[in-house]
């Protein structure tokens, strides 16, 4: 039997207090654990991006991370991002734009850009391939995403 | 991922105690970025992961003391990316962090994580290397500083010894004006190893130095006293004897996936020039010269 560690923590704004196995990564304990299943489990190496959250306003790859690591931190989910109901700026671009197509990636992609649109209102398309380097989309519609960000941008300075 | 226990300790002393009790079967968890992975593969199976990111020692993570910047094992290549006295001193050094893994790796990833994983990949040596890093190690009989060159030993293997934890890199401005870059080659941009890594500097005295990585065991520091890479009107055919002498120690493995040795060798010499010109041009500027 692993050790469990009780830990302390807000997951999509809702303070959470749980028992994780200290053997677990944050990918596992969001799926597994907590239901979150929007983040996407990938290449575990930290190459894709499909894992991204958001740790304290950082983006991280959650397969490389230890879920005890959160203990006392704010995540944010693709899940923490629509409010009410209702799709958040940056997702209804994604949509507006087609930049989905399998949709495998998108959880991460949003991510990325949500956490370089909180630091950078107005960002130049360098600074979106730079912020979303690390998220690869296999379908390649790398066009189609980096427009969704800055139309989101764009929307956001509105 | 194997079972083992998890460590938080909050104080150096408390984590060196975790340490010595342990020997061999702790691992020390800064950015995880490169243990994690190898827990999951099971090529790290440690009883126990001590977590140095609450160590009280730790914080600040970079610390600028007159010509002198300390960096502790929590200071993630963002952080070195973003601290401007970094870029004006040692812009290589943020010029190799800037290209580590994607912006999660890089908020993740640290500075002497990079070092003590002792990838001869590693994009950062080359700039550590050059600018004459010392890494300070502490144990239970003390602490000890270690010249870089002489703390990574080879692939996967530096001269931490058990039970020590490496606590700081520290690097101190040059008394000369010293220009410097560093170049990489990918097989892409974005998230890759390196094929090859190298960085140049070259001070007003004419003294060239040439640090070089991922084309053998570790990377290697060589330096050039005779003033010819430092010199824009040196012929090429002189340039090139220097370079074929510095580069003596490439001997890149023909098992890589990622380039032939043949290539490696070839590009050592192109990223060479690349980056020694772009060191001569900064020093320059620095001498204000137009």
């Amino acid at each position: 039997m692993s050790e469990t560690v009780h830990i302390e923590a807000t997951v999509n704004g809702r303070d959470r207090a749980f028992e994780v196995a200290a053997n677990h990564t944050l990918l596992d304990v969001l799926r597994d654990q907590l239901g979150l299943t929007g983040t996407k489990e990938c290449c575990v190496v930290g190459e894709c991006g499909a894992c991204t959250v958001v740790v304290d306003g950082i983006p991280m790859n959650s397969c490389l991370m230890l879920a005890v690591e959160i203990d006392g931190r704010d995540v944010t989910t693709v899940e923490g991002l629509a409010a009410d109901g209702h799709l958040n700026a940056l997702q209804q671009a994604f949509l507006d734009v087609s930049a989905p197509q399998c949709g495998f990636c998108i959880p991460g992609q949003l991510m990325s850009a949500h956490a370089l649109l909180q630091r950078n209102a107005d960002p130049t398309i360098d600074d979106v391939h730079e912020a979303l380097g690390g998220n690869l989309c296999r379908c390649a519609g790398y066009l189609q995403i980096t427009e969704a960000v800055m139309v989101a941008a764009e929307a956001g300075r509105q | 991922m194997k079972e083992f226990s998890y460590e938080r300790p909050e104080s150096l002393e408390e984590a060196l105690q975790v340490l010595g009790a342990n020997g061999s079967e702790a691992e020390i968890l800064a950015g995880g970025t490169d243990l994690v992975i190898a827990m999951r593969d099971r090529y790290a199976q440690p009883k126990v992961v001590v977590d140095i990111k609450h160590i009280a020692e730790f914080s600040p993570s970079l610390t600028w003391d007159g010509d002198t910047v300390t960096l502790s094992p929590t200071a993630t290549m963002s952080e070195v990316v973003a601290d401007e006295g970094i870029n004006t001193h040692f812009p290589a050094l943020a010029e190799a962090a800037v290209v580590v893994g994607s912006v999660q790796i890089r908020n993740r990833a640290t500075l002497l994580g990079n070092i003590c994983n002792g990838s001869p990949a590693a994009d950062t040596a080359p700039p550590l290397l050059a600018y004459d890093a010392t890494i300070v190690v502490a144990g239970s009989e003390g602490t000890r500083k270690i010249p870089i060159d002489d703390f990574i030993v080879g692939p996967g293997r530096t001269d931490l010894r058990e039970g020590e934890i490496a606590i700081a890199i520290e690097l101190a401005v040059p008394p000369r004006l010293v220009g410097s870059a560093y170049e990489r080659m990918t097989r892409r941009r974005g998230t890759d190893l390196a094929s090859v890594t190298l960085c140049a500097t070259v001070d007003d005295a004419g003294v060239t130095q040439v640090a070089y990585g991922s084309v053998g065991p570790r990377a290697w520091l060589k330096t050039d006293e005779t003033g010819v890479l430092a010199d824009p009107a040196a012929s090429s055919e002189a340039k090139a004897a220097v370079y074929e002498e510095m580069f003596v120690d490439a001997s890149p493995s023909v098992r890589s996936m990622r380039a032939s040795p043949d290539y490696r060798r070839a590009m050592l010499r192109v990223l060479g020039a690349r980056a020694v010109g772009r060191a001569t041009e900064r020093l320059q500027k620095l001498q204000g010269v137009s």
